[in-house]
């Protein structure tokens, strides 16, 4: 029954099935073109409509910038001596990739090359920002001895390899430190301030001085070149395309090398600083700020031991004296007086002033000293022999609003504008000065004791040398710089900067000059000066004035315990130009501890001068010859 | 005795020239496959000619298998189905109790070959429930559907707890075409289709983590370009910038430089359209449908419903293979480890895809024989 019935079906089914098998076989096929169809759809919608934007996320994919670092500029004195310099070192670099257990083998190496804790902190900064197999660099500046030990032991760490770099080299550390500052790795604050896409391969920047300052012109703009590279990131063959950087400009300094040098060694070593300027156009020949530092130290990154001791020191080799070490004027300030004096009409050259050896403010008990009663003086007569009296009555007549308006035009107060990086203003004493700093009045008394550079004064030795250099150059103030020419490619013509600033002028009648220079050469050369025989031997006129402030209030319980050493007891300073009557230097001297400006500070002033005097003919020369080095 | 062995094989070349066992369109079209696919992966492999030499090797051994089973009458396939169908379930299970491979138990190691049960199982299904409808009345009612759906459901399980729902669900597919072609009434596909989507979400809650990611990072691969939309992402850069006339042999920088992952397996039709664009795509699905309309038309001219249904199975899953892989790298479907049919490197995929166009070939030649 069964097999009948289904016999019977097969028969009847077997051209249905085939016709039912034909028909869903179309349907089937339709389908199937209809999906294909879709999917050739999607593959135009990629492959033509969205071609551009895949072909460029491709290329993104395959095609990786580096950038490569340009070449630091290099920096040369007046003369062309090398100051700062590229050099070729060599230093030790780990491929992570390569190292099993990196704590062991860092043991291990340091037995070989000394890795200090320092090396592997920054080590493992850099090595965070890296892929596995790129090099990272442990150790740098390797001694030649390191260098030897580690050749023979390097089979033993098959990750390090010595790597050649240039690194920045300062000829002379130490005298140049605070002129030329230096540079060091980039830290976090400057990796946020910088522009990262011109600092792509660059490792340091400038971190003072010139260095910093300049940092733009000296750094150059960077090339770079086009790898492909796989989905590792290694790179593939040799470069796609290549764009050499631009070196950064070479820098020509206005300072003088052997003048710097002997002015260093005329400090042998005392705290303070000096700065030597032309009076004609502002030019810097020398800064020195003692004690100094080896600015070398710092490039490859200083050691903590040695970074400690820099900066535990009590004399702060660190500080820069000649642009933020703060002196008390003292009688340095007194030209200065004088001539606002006359600039504001108040004395005539030939006035005078009974000076009975301390003067007194109308109905005050108050006494305020002199070194001795000098009898009648005229302001000449005043500033050579350095009469307090004469300024306590100029200063107390003139009050305190015209004081700080007449004072002000010399520069005191504000920063110079001089190209360096960290300069501190001062203070000129002043109410509103005082309003910011005490809740007491101004007293009358206190405008006596600016008379002489007492009280509030606090001068950078750059200021009080722009002062003096506007004296010098018969009452133009200027801004003093550092930088003379810069020059694009190493055998390029060096470019003059232009000149510097006119900042303003503080002598408006040749009569006001002649006075005030006057006492300042009788100061140098004539009996009864403060720093008679400064002048002795030397060739041409030496106008200068001494200055002695007391480093300590009298009331001050250092005073009386350090009363005894007198050598220690005074902030002495000397300002000084020549020759007299057509300056070109204009040099200050300042020291932290002395005893007085007179024997401690005009004979510095005298070596820098008969430096000066030595390598004159060059600077003649040189500043004949426009500028150009 | 030489001369014996002499004789019949002359007497062997004889008989395949008088009865050639081929369909010339058809072989003709897989070679040009066979050929475009070494070609791909020679470039795709970055040169490597190792590789190249393996794939060639299972290429031969996958045609003389298809030589062979088009020389055995439908009629003997048929008579161990059964039987067939029972050893690859053996084989799921042994997998499924000792297997290798990465993340899921998908191979069987022989030593003397490795390779994937579930491939076999694409062929030996689709066998089963034709060997079941062909005895039975067509179109098929309730009961004949129950059983081939058993038949479906207990190796699509083996499948998917490996755990491998791609091949489980194309597994599910070539029973399903079966049924499909042995004329379900459209009322029950509707009601299935219908079903499926109404458990989708239940199905989202059955889903390996994995297998949620996967469709996931399709709907949004930007979410997580490094991780798990990295496949797709490259994927598309991959095809995209091809353009219309691709960047040309062994120039796709994104397998070259190892930016497409799998790039010779899975993700080998992202080489190709990278290199050769949408010309060579076109030309290269037009080729896929020649094939799955040349079995189609073999299915149609069979002689029995075994035949039939077992031919036009066949070449239905040979064109769901295409879409799902296309469908992956030009990033409408979800990942899924579907090789492209011939071309992408493996050699289970390869051996088992040709010994199915060796039946298709038997079904071919004997398709006169009992005709009337």
């Amino acid at each position: 029954m069964v097999n009948i019935s289904k016999g019977r079906l097969r028969v009847k089914d077997v051209r249905h099935e085939a016709d039912t098998f034909r028909m869903r076989a179309i349907v089937g096929f339709l389908v199937i073109l209809v999906a294909l169809s879709a999917l050739i759809t999607r593959f135009a919608f990629l492959q033509v409509t969205h071609h551009e934007e895949f072909t460029a996320k491709s290329e993104a994919n395959r095609i990786s910038t580096r950038g490569i670092a340009p070449s630091r500029g290099l920096i040369y004195d007046r003369n062309g001596i090398l100051l700062a310099e590229n050099t070729a070192a060599f230093r030790l670099e780990v491929v992570p990739e390569g190292v099993k257990h990196m704590d062991a083998m860092l043991a291990e190496l340091d037995g070989v090359v000394a890795v200090g804790e320092d090396d592997i902190a920054r080590f493992n900064v850099a090595r965070r920002n890296k892929k596995p197999f790129e090099s990272v660099p442990l150790r740098l500046k390797l001694s030649e001895d390191e260098i030897a030990r580690f050749s023979i032991n390097r089979w033993r760490f098959p990750a390090v390899d010595i790597v050649p770099y240039l690194t920045r080299t300062y000829p002379y550390g130490e005298t140049f430190a605070h002129v030329l500052g230096y540079v060091g790795r980039i830290d976090l604050s400057e990796a946020q301030r910088i522009d990262a896409s011109l600092y792509t391969g660059t490792t340091h920047i400038g971190k003072n001085g010139i260095e910093r300052y300049y940092e733009d012109e000296l750094h150059g703009t960077p090339g770079y070149e086009k790898v492909e590279i796989n989905a590792d990131r290694r790179q593939i063959g040799t470069p796609l395309e290549r764009v050499a950087p631009t070196p950064g400009k070479n820098l020509y300094l206005t300072i003088d090398a052997r003048l710097q040098r002997a002015a260093e060694t005329a400090f042998n070593g005392r705290a303070g600083a000096a700065v030597a300027l032309d009076p004609r156009n502002g030019e810097v020949l020398a800064l020195i700020s003692i004690p100094t530092f080896d600015a070398n130290l710092f490039v490859n990154g200083i050691g903590q031991i040695d970074y400690s001791r820099l900066l535990n020191d009590p004399l702060k080799p660190l500080l820069n004296r000649a642009i933020a070490g703060g002196f008390l004027p003292g009688s340095t300030m007194k030209p200065y007086v004088a001539l606002a004096g006359l600039e504001l009409g108040l004395r005539k050259p030939s006035d005078t002033v009974v000076s009975t050896g301390e003067f007194h403010i109308p109905g005050q008990a108050r006494g305020y000293r002199d070194d001795f009663p000098a009898g009648v003086v005229n302001m000449r007569t005043a500033i050579t022999e350095s009469v307090n009296t004469y300024f306590y009555t100029l200063a107390y007549e003139m009050g305190i609003e015209r004081f700080s308006e007449g004072l002000g035009r010399f520069g005191f107060g504000v920063k110079t504008g001089v190209d360096m990086v960290g300069e501190s203003a001062g203070v000129l004493p002043s109410r509103e000065w005082k309003r910011g700093h005490s809740k007491e009045p101004w007293y009358p008394g206190e405008t006596v004791v600016a008379g002489i550079g007492q009280g509030y004064w606090v001068v950078t030795p750059i200021q009080l040398a722009t002062a003096a250099a506007s004296i010098a150059a018969k009452g133009e103030l200027r801004t003093p710089r550092l930088l003379r020419a810069e020059q694009n490619e190493l055998n390029a013509a060096p470019q003059p900067v232009p000149p510097a600033l006119l900042r303003g002028t503080t002598i408006t009648r040749p009569a006001n000059w002649r006075a005030v220079a006057d006492g300042m050469i009788g100061a140098v050369n004539e009996a009864g000066g403060t720093a008679l025989g400064l002048g002795k031997d030397f060739p041409y006129v030496i106008a200068g004035k001494t200055g002695t402030a007391e480093r300590f209030s009298r009331t001050d319980e250092t005073w009386t315990s350090i009363a005894t050493s007198s050598a220690e007891r005074h902030q002495v300073l000397f300002e000084c130009f020549t020759p007299a009557e057509d300056a070109r230097i204009a040099v200050v001297v300042a020291l932290e501890a002395g005893h007085s400006g007179a024997s401690d500070a005009a004979p510095i002033a005298r070596k820098i001068l008969d430096a000066w005097l030595a390598f004159d003919d060059d600077a003649r020369r040189v500043a004949g010859s426009a500028g150009a080095p | 005795m030489i001369e014996i062995l002499f004789a019949q094989l002359r007497a062997f070349l004889v008989r395949m020239r008088r009865q050639p066992a081929l369909d010339w369109p058809l072989a003709l079209a897989l070679l040009l496959l066979a050929a475009i696919g070494l070609t791909t992966l020679y470039s795709a492999s970055d040169l490597d000619v190792r590789t190249v030499v393996n794939q060639g090797a299972r290429f031969v051994l996958g045609f003389a298998l298809m030589l062979m089973l088009a020389r055995v009458p439908p009629q003997t396939l048929r008579n161990w189905t059964p039987w067939l169908y029972a050893g690859s379930l053996v084989l799921l299970v042994l997998v499924a109790i000792h297997g290798s491979g990465r993340g899921a138990n998908r191979w069987l190691d022989l030593k003397v070959l490795r390779f994937q049960p579930s491939e076999l199982v694409k062929l030996t299904l689709p066998m089963m429930a034709a060997w079941v409808l062909n005895q039975r009345e067509l179109p098929p009612k309730f009961f004949s559907l129950a059983i081939v759906g058993v038949l479906i459901a207990l190796p699509a399980a083996l499948i998917a707890k490996q755990p491998d729902l791609g091949t489980a669900l194309l597994v599910v597919a070539s029973g399903m075409f079966v049924i499909f072609l042995a004329g379900m009434a459209w009322w029950r596909i509707a009601l299935i289709v219908g079903s499926v989507a109404a458990a989708a979400p239940v199905a989202w809650h059955f889903m390996h983590e994995y297998q949620r990611d996967r469709l996931r990072t399709l709907l949004d691969p930007e979410s997580d370009p490094l991780g798990k939309g990295y496949h797709i992402i490259q994927s598309k850069i991959a095809v995209g910038s091809g353009g219309l006339f691709g960047k040309g042999w062994h120039h796709g920088t994104q397998s070259k430089l190892e930016f497409l992952p799998e790039h010779t397996t899975d993700f080998i039709f992202a080489v190709f359209s990278e290199e050769w664009g949408l010309i060579g795509v076109c030309a290269l699905i037009a080729l896929y449908i020649f094939i799955v309309g040349r079995g189609l038309m073999i299915a149609a001219n069979a002689r029995d419903t075994y035949s039939r249904l077992l031919a036009g199975a066949i070449s239905m899953s040979f064109f769901v293979y295409v879409m799902v892989n296309g469908g992956m790298i030009a990033g409408m479907l979800p990942v899924v480890g579907v090789p492209l049919p011939l071309v992408s490197y493996g050699g289970t995929s390869v051996v088992a895809l040709l010994a199915g166009f060796g039946v298709l070939m038997s079904i071919h030649q004997h398709r006169r024989l009992h005709a009337r």
